[in-house]
């Protein structure tokens, strides 16, 4: 019995040790170490064959140097504050395109409800790789957008759009709104018609009534649905570097690029470690307010 | 309850859905168009689908990412299933708060940060990159999605059920596979899902992960996209939208149609 | 409750050379710092329904699933049989369980549910389908085999589950609140049932119920409990007529509770000063008291007379006025209120039409009861 359970809890624990935690750990440990010319692109090396003497002088070596390197490094702060503005800016912009809908599916009739939602769920299941690339041919030069705009005579000449912040933040708040979307959606859902009518009947106007108990009742999905934009716009890579141009500085995009074209491990690590910093406290508040959410539920 | 559905509530759905739909619908159109121009219509043809059938790199690509995510998903719902069965069954054990927070942190941990970490430990345990290492960090980051949702289930489920098994005579696994399993069943093919489609629309991990010769779908559109648009893609493209819109539709009437059954069933159970 | 003067009664607890089926040994069960059941004694026998009877939380559960295994004791042994049932697990007890959810596999037909138990027991695989069928037919399900528990109606999911618990004919059925999902007027049907299938099948029954007039019904003795103790053990009329404690009073049916000051009269007789310038209550009392000692009157309200005329002969006699009338279309409850404020319940049943009721609010009344009509109780 007690070995049953031994074994069911060890599997994917030992599983999680291995790939996940350790992972990190050695995230942390190469963000400490200095950048060399050798196979792995790295120093010190821990040198077990030395014994105690190798392990002591491995410590001896680690230090912080890295991080103060970011620090004075206007590159890396202005990533870190850039992405920061973007992932802000696109998430409030995503709340303000998906409450409407949110709110709109809430209001719909029960027959097209499961539908509605069949709808905003389907993009998510979609390459998100593809839907990114799809805006490629929209904001460009010759594109879409400009075609149009171009056609009914509102502009003459194409407005530069694609490989500038505003593709980045099109980009964010398109691949984002079902994430946004739903978590409203499940709160207004919840949400007792009656309330409403009671607020009408209380002398509120509809507007009043919206604003005073419809908003404050969709709290929770609000701040669920913006946690899950933001955090994972914060690291995001695939979309600055296909809609962003040059001078969109996104920290996913610095550490891929760190790693990948300057080999630099020992940085691109603690650009890593500085990032997870950052994203903690968010995590933080987004799991509290799940938190509260569920104990509020029972 | 009484919902007014308003001409607001219409713009706002219809202007929501065009934006999610357009571009999706523009990528479609276009990838039957003659022309090389990926922005002039310049007439229908499928010649596109009959070069990519052509291209071996695509093909290539779609064989190594099709097996990346039927192992790696299949890997990942074992897991997970036991993770989740853990983190709603197990009780009290030394390590579950570090337990909980290593199933919840891969969902909201960037991926270049959790693709890196993947890399630095391969090297670090001097394994070759190739399909081995990706099939492992998809498992690694998709079990935790199949965990969350095979545990809602397992929450909602009752556990006098288990508990009736033991007292019939079942031993523990006995229990599980004849009673928990079934049960649960539909959670567990929908993680296997959701794992199968984050692997095959992965780029990032599998950056890290992947060696020189395994080269999966997303990474090769990935370095074409990087040279702009082209007909090749949009063709590629609309495959994977029409297999994944085929999929989710099918599975949705298939749900509705059985929850409808029961309803009519638990009626009609009233009735007689 | 009497039985037939020809059948001989079932008492096995007062046989002294009957040896119990389970016996509870200072079994104490605590979940953390919470005690459930504390220090518990208990004798239960063969062919028994036996009821625990009590408030939720007051540990009723906590004891059957402990027999089914799903709990062990903190302290002390469980015998099934004279045997320690501490290290069987569930899967190898000769117990079964009902659930209070029912628990059916809703996987699974209502044959295969109640096949699921037969196909992990020693039986011999060609017997399985007799037996299956024998407890359809026992509960009356025979055409609802192969449907899903979806299907069927609530009261025939109760009989699915009770057909399934009872298929492998265990040496104790545990049955956890097993009415409790049914609606009123079905409930008692069942009842009925319970006790029909209890009396074939000759098995021992152990019910939980926190609805007393169930217990009362089906339980050849009841258990009351409370914080995880005992209060009292007894067949259901004692249960009602005798009650050991204002809590078994109070907790079982309608009562009224009058506080006074005891004094002995001899003879088994105490008179209790209840309240100033009114005659004392007189009643019976086996030991005797203390002079001055408190002590509680319980007195049930259909043993309470009431009349517009002072009747003559009675015992005790109080006056009163009409205060309440609850027509409940058997019977009415009057609420009178007597000296000091206190307030009497009268139960009268309606053998007249009510047309004819000659007593009304704000009447003068007389209530009267005998000298053993009520219980005098100590604590």
């Amino acid at each position: 019995m007690n070995f049953r359970r031994l074994f069911l809890i060890l599997t994917p624990y030992t599983w999680l040790l291995v790939f996940f935690l350790v992972p990190f750990a050695i995230v942390f440990k190469i963000a400490l170490s200095d950048y060399a010319i050798s196979i792995p692109p790295y120093t010190p090396q821990l040198d077990l064959s030395a014994g105690w003497e190798g392990v002591k002088s491995f410590f001896g070596e680690l230090d912080f140097e890295n991080f103060t390197f970011l620090a004075s490094d206007a590159l890396y702060y202005s990533a870190y504050l850039s992405s920061l503005k973007i992932a802000a800016i696109a998430t409030l912009i995503t709340l303000l395109v998906g409450y409407p809908v949110a709110y709109g599916m809430a209001q719909s009739s029960d027959e097209w409800r499961p539908t509605l939602m069949m709808l905003v769920i389907l993009p998510f299941w979609t390459s998100f790789l593809i839907r990114v690339y799809a805006w490629i041919g929209i904001l460009s030069n010759e594109g879409f957008l400009n075609q149009a705009l171009m056609g009914i005579g509102l502009i003459d000449s194409p407005l530069t759009i694609l490989n500038t912040n505003i593709a980045v933040y099109v980009g964010i708040v398109y691949t984002y709104l079902p994430f946004m979307v739903l978590p409203i959606y499940s709160a207004l859902e919840k949400l007792d018609g009656s309330l409403i009518e009671a607020a009408e009947d209380l002398g509120c106007s509809r507007a009043q009534a919206f604003w005073l108990v419809t908003i404050p009742l969709s709290k929770p999905g609000i701040i669920a649905g913006c946690f899950l934009v933001f955090i994972p716009a914060l690291g995001e890579f695939v979309i600055p570097s296909l809609l962003g141009g040059s001078s969109t500085l996104m920290i996913g995009k610095v550490l891929f690029e760190e790693f990948f074209s300057n080999r630099d491990w020992p940085v691109a690590s603690a650009v890593a470690v500085v990032l997870l910093l950052i994203l903690i406290i968010p995590i933080i508040l987004f799991q509290r307010n799940e938190q509260k959410q569920r104990e509020a539920g029972l | 309850m009484n919902r007014k559905f308003t001409w607001f509530n219409a713009t706002s759905l219809t202007l929501g859905f065009v934006f999610l739909y357009l571009p999706m619908i523009i990528l479609v159109i276009f990838s039957f168009n003659s022309s090389k121009l990926v922005t002039v219509w310049a007439g229908f043809s499928t010649k596109w689908y009959g070069e990519l059938l052509q291209n071996d790199a695509f093909l290539n690509a779609a064989w190594v990412t099709l097996k990346v995510a039927v192992l790696s998903s299949t890997l990942a719902t074992i897991l997970g299933t036991l993770a989740a069965y853990v983190m709603v069954r197990a009780g009290r054990f030394r390590g579950r708060t570090l337990f909980s927070g290593m199933i919840y942190a891969p969902l909201v941990m960037p991926e270049v940060i959790t693709g890196l970490a993947m890399l630095l430990l391969f090297i670090a345990i001097g394994l070759d990159r190739g399909v081995t290492t990706i099939v492992l960090a998809h498992t690694t980051f998709t079990m935790c999605y199949v965990s969350v949702v095979v545990s809602s289930r397992l929450v909602t489920f009752d556990q006098s059920l288990e508990e009736a098994a033991l007292d019939l005579g079942c031993t523990p696994f006995d229990a599980f596979k004849s009673v928990t399993l079934p049960i649960i069943a539909p959670a567990v093919i929908s993680g296997w899902l959701l794992a199968f489609t984050l692997s095959l629309d992965d780029l990032v991990i599998a950056s890290f992960a992947a060696g020189p010769s395994s080269t999966t779908l997303p990474m090769k559109i990935f370095s074409s996209v990087r040279l702009g648009v082209s007909p090749e893609i949009n063709a590629l493209s609309t495959l994977m939208i029409s297999i994944v819109t085929v999929g989710v539709i099918t599975a949705s009437l298939i749900s509705k149609r059985s929850i409808a059954k029961q309803r009519a069933d638990e009626q009609a159970a009233v009735r007689t | 409750m009497a039985q037939p003067a020809n059948r001989p009664v079932f008492a096995p607890w007062t046989d002294p050379n009957e040896k119990p089926l389970i016996q509870f040994k200072n079994v104490t069960k605590k979940f953390g710092e919470f005690t459930a059941i504390d220090d518990m004694t208990l004798n239960i026998y063969r062919k028994e329904f036996f009821a625990l009877l009590g408030p939720s939380g007051c540990g009723k559960t906590t004891l059957m699933r402990m027999l089914a295994g799903f709990e062990t004791p903190t302290k002390g042994t469980i015998l099934l049989d004279g045997v320690d049932l501490a290290p069987i697990p569930p899967n190898k007890r000769a117990t079964n369980m009902m659930f209070q959810s029912y628990a059916l596999f809703p996987h699974l037909s209502v044959w295969d549910n109640i096949a699921f138990g037969l196909k992990r027991s020693d039986m011999p695989k060609e017997k399985i389908p007799a037996r299956v069928e024998e407890m359809l037919r026992l509960v009356r399900l025979e055409k609802f085999a192969k449907r899903k528990p979806h299907q069927i109606s609530g009261g025939q999911r109760q009989r699915v589950a009770l057909a399934r618990s009872l298929a492998k004919a265990p040496k104790l059925l545990l049955l956890d609140e097993p009415l409790g999902a049914l609606d009123k007027k079905l409930r008692q049907d069942t009842q009925f049932e319970l006790m029909d299938i209890q009396e074939k099948t000759g098995t021992t029954f152990v019910i939980v119920t926190h609805d007393q007039e169930e217990a009362m019904t089906v339980a050849s003795r009841v258990a009351v409990m409370d914080h995880g103790k005992m209060i009292q053990v007894d067949t259901p009329d004692r249960i009602y007529e005798t009650p050991n404690s204002v809590y078994v009073a109070d907790f079982i049916g309608d009562v009224n509770i009058i506080e006074g000051t005891a004094s002995a009269k001899g003879d088994g007789k105490v008179s209790i000063a209840w309240a100033e310038g009114q005659p004392e209550i007189s009643a019976t009392l086996a030991n005797g008291v203390a002079l001055g000692t408190k002590v509680h009157f319980a007195i049930r309200p259909e043993k309470v007379a009431i009349s517009s005329d002072r009747p003559e002969g009675k015992a005790n006699v109080i006056e009163g006025t009409v205060h309440d009338i609850a027509y409940l279309g058997n019977i009415s409850t009057y609420k009178v209120e007597v000296a000091g404020g206190r307030m009497i319940k009268a139960q009268v049943a309606n053998d007249r039409r009510i047309a004819r009721r000659d007593i009304s609010w704000d009447d003068k009344v007389w209530l009267s009861f005998t000298d053993t009509a009520g219980v005098v109780l100590l604590n």
